[in-house]
């Protein structure tokens, strides 16, 4: 076991791919000689080569595109986008190729890519590098779409689907990068190695993709969750005292409706909570399941928290993000209402 | 033997440690390149596209066909420009640093490509900026101060709030809102000088993008649409050798030149030295008249280097070598026209040195009055309900509900 934040647990998993599977190429703008812009190809171009860890041109389409030829031609590529924000000139090749490939073919091509992107705000980016547009791609059918919420599970789940013979959209929540954050921009940041999660071992093991994780079990209420909000809702639950169930929902697509809808059949009250906008969201996704597999144990509407339904502002951040404030109020309302 | 593929990566030619090596750039002599009529068909200058148009040479004389003749007061108007745009970019970069605000890009090196290509330009021409062109809001006179407070967004903000700092916009002055997102100012220019175009009017959009950026398809949508329409319209890419750390061969530059995109599209391309404040305001003015008679788009590749990091989020002496700029064969645009002036006889050091004190001084007093309209941190600060306003026009009822679903959370209820 080493003690790794988010970024060496990343790195730790693409090297350990590219050292086992001759197949794995890593690509991306500034990903090689520099690194990436975030350090998590650090390393990966020196050890591996410029052919299989590779700088490319400044053309999300191009990047996404030559994946998936890469891929059809066998081989196992992890595109990196710099920011989820900038997804979009590959978003064609995304949802109109890459997740229809295997289905329009009858199962004879498929692309293997995994598509990595830091996303979420909270870090004074501004409208370009805050977005979490996960609801956009858990929408069309044919991608696997995962966020993961601590160091264990973002390497464990990026072996995992390195090795997964569909496409799958890593969406890496950049605000928790070096350390978990609980929604308190005032507050010193925290390094991973104070989270149990920080603990991530050196060598090979996954993290199944489809799985939800119960990170803390409880039995007032259960609040569904992923990414930078898992910290931040644990925190609004522990300051109601609150015997809070909360469930990283860790993959989207395809959901763990076993994990999350057997929580809220036991505890009859449930808050879903994600950073992205609220509308047609993928909270939308969540309660609409919810609600058909527990309804008769409810005691409560479901309620979402979520980002407003605005653009990114630069300097309204910490009034646009969720905080614990926010989860806090619907956790309140929830648990009031008979 | 058997004949086999290998996978190319395009050369750096020097990292950290290394000597700086320009080996690669295709330099012209000043004065040599000649310069067409500017109703020449794009077929017949192509030349333009593959050599440098210079017009100051090693003695700091303006020489050669492309000598744009300004008078003496032009060119000293060029240099307040220039050095007040470094003035206030160095002054920027410190405060960021400081913690007053949150991010900061200078156009260190790169301010003869904005400052001469705007003075050669209308007021009424339509400008479709990147995030590096800062010297088109001196030229065209926006307050220093209204710069000053999109950078704090504070309560006089220009953005009110919702843009990172330098994502300036100016409707009155005819310069375009700045995206963040690269290269899709340039179709949308093309676009722009289409509808100008198609309204009969005499304006043209000019547009600006990095070499790293022509990458984008956005860069090659805008070279069709330019080329089928013939679109009133000059495209820029700024090869400043450097997208982040990666030099600009990843952008297909050791192949052809980014000018000699232009003529695969049947466009006329012109590479021009970007650091040579007369050869940038000579072409600007050739490709302005193609534009304004009826010729269609000019690709113009402006030569130049980022002396300066990426952003205040990046250090380049992780990926190339320190003193790179001082090596770059070019030269530095302020550095030739203050010598240019002074070997005219109309300018010394001593009046360079008191302009630089007397705009620091400037940017010093202007950044004063700038924070007392609020900073990230301090008061007074915008309303946070302004972040639900121009989602739309009209705001809708869940806007407003969310804007109330905000006031009381920040009245603690």
């Amino acid at each position: 076991m080493a003690q790794m934040n988010m970024i060496q647990a990343l790195n730790s998993a693409m090297d350990i791919k590219l050292g086992q599977d001759p197949s794995v190429v890593v690509l991306g703008e500034d990903i090689g000689y520099f690194g990436g812009v975030f350090r998590v190809t650090d390393g990966l171009q020196r050890k591996y080569g410029e052919s299989r860890v590779m700088d490319t041109p400044i053309a999300e389409g191009g990047i996404i595109a030559a994946a998936i030829g890469m891929a059809v031609n066998g081989l196992r590529p992890v595109a990196e986008i710099q920011f989820a924000d900038y997804i979009y000139p590959g978003y064609d090749q995304i949802v109109s190729e890459l997740a229809r490939i295997r289905y329009r073919s009858a199962g004879e091509f498929s692309a293997p890519v995994t598509v990595r992107t830091p996303c979420g705000g909270g870090i004074r980016g501004g409208q370009t590098h805050s977005q979490s547009p996960e609801a956009l791609f858990a929408h069309v059918a044919g991608l696997k779409v995962v966020m993961p919420s601590n160091p264990y599970d973002a390497k464990g789940l990026l072996i995992a689907a390195i090795e997964d013979d569909d496409p799958v959209i890593y969406f890496e929540p950049k605000r928790i990068y070096n350390g978990p954050f609980d929604g308190d921009p005032h507050k010193p940041a925290v390094p991973w190695s104070t989270h149990p999660k920080g603990a991530v071992p050196d060598g090979h093991y996954t993290v199944p993709i489809g799985k939800s994780e119960i990170v803390r079990p409880g039995n007032d209420l259960t609040v569904v969750t992923y990414g930078t909000m898992v910290h931040v809702s644990d925190a609004a639950a522990r300051s109601l005292g609150l015997d809070a169930e909360i469930i990283d929902v860790r993959t989207m697509v395809p959901l763990d409706t076993d994990t999350i809808c057997g929580s809220v059949a036991r505890t009859g009250r449930c808050v879903v909570v994600h950073e992205a906008t609220r509308f047609a969201g993928l909270g939308a996704e969540l309660s609409a399941t919810i609600q058909e597999n527990c309804f008769w144990n409810l005691e409560a509407p479901i309620l979402r928290v979520a980002g407003w339904d605005t653009p990114y502002p630069h300097a309204f951040e910490w009034e646009y993000f969720p905080g614990q404030a926010r989860v806090a109020k619907a956790l309140k309302t929830v648990m009031e209402a008979s | 033997m058997v004949a086999q593929s290998r996978l190319y990566v395009p050369k750096t030619p020097a990292r950290p440690g290394d000597a700086p090596d320009f080996s690669y750039l295709k330099l012209s002599p000043a004065g040599k390149i000649a310069r067409p009529d500017a109703g020449a068909p794009a077929s017949e200058v192509r030349y333009l596209s593959e050599g440098l148009v210079r017009v100051l040479d090693d003695e700091h004389r303006a020489v050669g066909p492309w000598h744009p003749h300004l008078d003496v007061a032009d060119l000293q108007v060029g240099l307040r420009h220039m050095l007040l745009t470094r003035v206030f970019d160095d002054r920027m970069q410190r405060i960021q640093r400081s913690g007053k605000i949150s991010f900061y890009m200078r156009s260190y090196g790169e301010e003869a490509v904005s400052i001469a290509m705007a003075m050669a330009l209308r007021p009424s021409d339509m400008l479709f900026p990147s995030y590096r062109n800062q010297g088109l809001y001196f030229v065209r006179g926006r307050p220093m101060l209204d710069l000053m407070c999109q950078l704090l967004s504070n309560t006089r903000d220009m953005c009110k709030g919702r843009q990172l700092p330098v994502m300036y916009h100016w409707r009155d002055g005819n310069i375009f809102s700045i995206s963040g997102n690269l290269a899709t100012q340039f179709p949308q220019a093309v676009g722009w000088a289409m509808g100008a175009a198609i309204k009969g009017q005499d304006a043209i959009a000019v547009s600006w993008l990095g070499e790293g950026s022509s990458a984008e398809a956005d860069f090659h949508h805008a070279l069709l649409f330019a080329s089928v329409y013939k679109a009133p319209v000059i495209l820029c890419v700024v090869n400043n050798q450097w997208a982040i750390s990666t030099f600009q061969g990843h952008a297909g530059g050791e192949r052809q030149t980014f000018a000699a995109r232009g003529p695969g599209y049947g466009i006329a391309g012109v590479r021009v030295d970007g650091n040579d404040f007369l050869a940038v305001h000579a072409v600007t003015q050739w490709a302005a008249e193609r534009a304004r008679t009826g010729q269609g788009p000019t690709l113009i590749e402006h030569v130049t280097y980022r002396a300066a990091a990426h952003s205040t989020s990046d250090d380049p002496a992780r990926y190339r070598p320190k003193d790179d700029y001082q090596k770059f064969p070019l030269g530095d645009p302020v550095e030739r026209l203050k010598n240019h002036l002074i070997a005219l006889g109309e300018w010394s050091d001593e009046r360079h040195k008191s302009l630089t004190a007397e705009f620091e001084e400037l940017v010093a007093r202007t950044w004063k009055e700038a924070v007392s309209y609020g900073t990230l941190t301090d008061l007074p600060r915008l309303d946070p309900g302004l972040m639900f306003e121009d989602v739309f026009k009209e705001m809708p009822e869940h806007l407003r509900r969310q804007a109330a679903e905000l006031r009381d959370e920040m009245a603690g209820n």
